[in-house]
C-alpha cells in the first residue's frame, strides 16, 4: 500500500492505494468529507502518474448530484475521468464542496505530456467496488472505491 | 479460495451448492491448484450472481476467474427474460466488447526476424497506444452514429480492411439491435479522437510465431501453420465503451431498488431485461459492441499498411475476432427445449462448437476459433469450440491468463527497464511508451496462461489447437 500525506500532516488528510486482484483501489482520508474527495482525486491521478510532476495550471470546473455520499464519489471520480479524457489532461490540485447531496468542484491540471508525465496507464472508470465513504471512530472521513484500468 | 466450501463433480468441476437466496447452483471449471489460488472473492461473486432474478441454470466462472465487479472476471450467466430475468451493466463491464483478433501473415518466423527492429519501429509509429493517444480519424456526430450502428462493416466501407474480413469477425462484423440514440453525447464525446486506438493497461499488438499445432486439420482451417507468424490485436471499445459501463451502472444501482432487486453487492447494479432501462442499456451496449468492432477493424488496417512497408506485399488475412466482454441473447437448449437467453460473459469467450448456424461455413465442421491472450512475454493459445461445451457453460470458455497479483504487488516485484531488456535477449521486443506500465503488466503477475487453457480443455469448454509465442510486442 502507498500513502502519501498532503500538505498539512497534522489534519491527517492523506491518500492510499490499496490492492485489487485486477486493478487498484484509490482511498482518501481527511477531516471532513470534501476533503476526504480531495484526496480519492489524487490518489486516483497517482494510479496514472505523479501528481508532483502535473503542473496546475488550468482550472476546469466541475458539477456532480447523486442520491447518496457513495454515489457522489463515484460520480465525481467518473467526470474525472471524463475530463482527463476529452481535455487530455491529468489534474494534480482540488478544491471540492459538498452540499447534502450535491458537489461543486474545481480542478487545476495541465495537458497531458507523454514525456515527463509517463503516463503508466489510463484510468477506464471509477467503479461501485469497495465505493465507501464514512467517517471511522477517530473522526476521519474516508472515501474509496476500486477503479478500472 | 476455500476448496471445503465445494462439491467436486470431476477433475476440473466444481459446484456451489445453493444457499443464501442462490438460485441456481455456482459451477466453477478448474483445477485444483487453480482454484486453490483463486481469490475467496470469486467464490462470493459466483454466489452474489446466483441470486439475481431470472437467472438460469447455474452461475458459471471459467479457469482464469479472478475478482471482478459484482461479477467475477471470468464469469458466465444467462438470464431468461420471460422469467423476470436481468441484464447488468457490471456484468458486461466497463471496456464493452473488449475482445481480441488474430491475423496471419503468411510469413515465416525467418523472414519476420531479419527485418524484427523495423516492423516493431513501423508498427509501434502506426498504432496508437497508451495514454492520451489519439487515432487519426475524427467522426462528426452523423459518422459516430453510423459507426454504432454498422461496427466493422460501416469501417470497411471507409476504406479500413475488406468485406470478406466481416464473416471472420462474430456477429458478422455488426451487432445488430444497436442504439446509437440512446448512447449519451459526453460516451460520443468521449470517442471523438479515439477511433484506431489500442487503449492501455493490458491492451496490445503482438507479432507472434505459430510454436506449436496440436490439431493439424484444425488448424489449416483456422490458416495456422508451424513456423509462420501471426498478428493479435487485444482492445475494446475505448472510451464510449467506459462511458456507457459508468452512466448505466449508476442508473441501474438506483432504479435496483425501484424494480424490487435485492443486490448483495451495488456492483451487481441491473435492470430487468423486459424494463425500459433494460432495453435502453442493452441498445447502448450493443452500440459499444460495434464500437470496438470498428476499432478493432480500422486498427487492422494500420497493421496491414505497416507490414505493407515493411514487407512489401504481405497480405494480412484475418483469422477471427472474439469478443470477451458482452451480453447477447443466443439461443441455447436447457432443460430439453430451446431458450432464447441473454448471455453475460465478463472476461470469457463465446465458444461455439461445429454447426452452430450462426459460424460461418468456413468453421462449420471445427467450430469457432477461441483466441486466448497470454501476457507480454508469455505464450497465447488458438483454440476451438466444442459443442459439448452448449451444455456445461453455455458455449462460453476463458479469455486470458487471468492476473495473478495487483499492479501494485507487480510494480513492487518487476522494473520495467529490467524486464524490457530481460524479454530482448529472450528475442522479444517490447514496445511501450510506459516502463512503469510495462513492470505493472509483468508476465509473473499473471497466471500460468498453459494451466488456464489445459484447465479449460479438461473441463470440456474448448479443445487445444495451436500455441503461439509473442516475437513484437506494441503495449498500450
Amino acid at each position: 500500500m502507498t500513502t502519501q500525506f498532503a500538505e498539512h500532516p497534522l489534519t491527517a488528510a492523506r491518500w492510499e492505494h490499496f490492492s485489487h486482484e485486477a486493478d487498484v483501489g484509490v482511498r482518501g482520508v481527511g477531516p471532513d468529507m470534501a476533503s476526504a474527495f480531495v484526496q480519492a482525486a489524487i490518489a486516483m491521478t497517482a494510479v496514472i502518474t505523479e501528481p508532483q510532476c502535473v503542473l496546475p495550471q488550468t482550472p476546469v470546473e466541475i458539477a456532480c448530484q447523486a442520491p447518496d455520499a457513495e454515489l457522489l464519489l463515484y460520480d465525481w471520480l467518473n467526470a474525472l475521468v471524463y475530463e482527463m479524457a476529452t481535455r487530455h489532461m491529468l489534474f494534480s490540485q482540488f478544491s471540492v464542496d459538498i452540499d447534502g447531496t450535491r458537489l461543486q468542484a474545481c480542478a487545476w491540471g495541465e495537458r497531458v505530456d507523454t514525456a515527463r508525465h509517463r503516463p503508466r496507464v489510463e484510468v477506464k472508470g471509477a467503479t461501485l467496488t469497495e465505493l465507501r465513504v464514512d467517517q471511522g471512530s477517530d473522526g476521519l472521513w474516508r472515501a474509496q472505491c476500486i477503479v478500472d484500468v | 479460495m476455500d476448496i471445503t466450501l465445494l462439491t467436486r463433480h470431476s477433475e476440473s468441476e466444481w459446484h456451489i451448492e445453493p444457499h443464501n437466496g442462490m438460485r441456481v447452483p455456482g459451477v466453477i471449471y478448474a483445477s485444483e491448484d487453480l482454484i486453490r489460488n483463486m481469490d475467496h472473492k470469486v467464490y462470493e461473486q459466483v454466489v452474489n450472481v446466483a441470486t439475481l432474478p431470472g437467472i438460469v441454470k447455474a452461475s458459471y466462472a471459467m479457469p482464469d476467474a479472478h475478482w471482478g465487479y459484482g461479477f467475477p472476471i471470468g464469469g458466465v450467466a444467462a438470464f431468461d427474460a420471460d422469467a423476470g430475468g436481468v441484464v447488468s451493466a457490471g456484468g458486461v463491464g466497463f471496456d464493452i466488447s473488449c475482445g481480441v483478433r488474430t491475423l496471419a501473415t503468411g510469413l515465416t518466423r525467418e523472414q519476420v526476424q531479419a527485418r524484427k527492429q523495423a516492423l516493431a519501429d513501423a508498427l509501434f509509429v502506426s498504432i496508437p497506444a497508451g495514454v492520451g493517444s489519439t487515432g487519426h480519424l475524427r467522426l462528426d456526430a452523423r459518422q459516430m452514429d453510423a459507426m454504432l450502428t454498422g461496427g466493422a462493416a460501416w469501417a470497411v466501407k471507409q476504406g479500413y480492411g475488406r468485406a470478406e474480413d466481416l464473416e471472420r469477425i462474430e456477429e458478422h462484423g455488426c451487432m445488430a439491435g444497436a442504439q446509437a440514440d440512446v448512447v449519451s453525447e459526453r460516451a460520443k464525446k468521449r470517442q471523438r479522437d479515439e477511433m484506431g486506438t489500442l487503449g492501455s493497461g493490458n491492451h496490445y499488438l503482438e507479432v507472434q510465431e505459430v510454436a506449436e499445432i496440436y490439431d493439424v486439420q484444425t488448424a489449416a482451417a483456422f490458416e495456422l501453420r508451424a513456423g509462420e507468424v501471426v498478428v493479435s490485436i487485444h482492445c475494446g471499445s475505448r472510451g464510449l465503451g467506459h462511458q456507457i459501463g459508468t452512466e448505466y451502472l449508476k442508473s441501474m444501482a438506483i432504479a435496483a431498488q425501484h424494480y424490487g432487486i435485492q443486490l448483495p453487492d451495488r456492483e451487481l447494479a441491473c435492470a430487468p431485461l423486459q424494463s425500459p432501462l433494460g432495453q435502453e442499456y442493452l441498445g447502448a451496449m450493443r452500440a459499444g459492441i460495434n464500437c470496438a468492432l470498428a476499432n478493432r477493424q480500422i486498427l487492422t488496417q494500420l497493421t496491414r499498411n505497416a507490414f505493407e512497408r515493411v514487407f512489401g506485399g504481405a497480405d494480412l488475412d484475418l483469422i477471427y475476432d472474439v469478443s470477451h466482454n458482452t451480453c447477447k441473447q443466443e439461443t441455447h437448449r436447457t432443460e430439453g427445449r430451446d431458450m432464447q437467453l441473454f448471455v453475460h460473459r465478463k472476461g470469457a469467450t463465446r465458444a461455439f462448437g461445429p454447426g452452430n448456424t450462426d459460424l460461418p461455413a468456413v468453421f462449420s465442421c471445427t467450430g469457432q476459433p477461441v483466441l486466448i491472450g497470454g501476457s507480454m512475454g508469455t505464450e497465447s493459445y488458438v483454440l476451438a469450440g466444442l459443442a459439448e461445451s452448449e451444455s456445461r457453460s453455455f458455449a462460453s470458455a476463458c479469455h486470458g491468463a487471468g492476473r495473478a497479483m495487483s499492479r501494485h504487488q507487480a510494480a513492487k516485484h518487476w522494473h520495467g527497464r529490467q524486464l524490457v531488456d530481460e524479454l530482448a535477449e529472450r528475442g522479444i521486443l517490447i514496445c511501450s511508451q510506459s516502463l512503469r506500465g510495462v513492470a505493472e503488466e509483468a508476465p509473473g503477475a499473471y497466471k500460468d496462461v498453459a494451466v488456464v487453457v489445459d484447465s479449460a480443455e479438461h473441463a470440456g469448454l474448448a479443445r487445444k489447437v495451436a500455441r503461439l509465442v509473442p516475437m513484437i510486442c506494441i503495449k498500450g
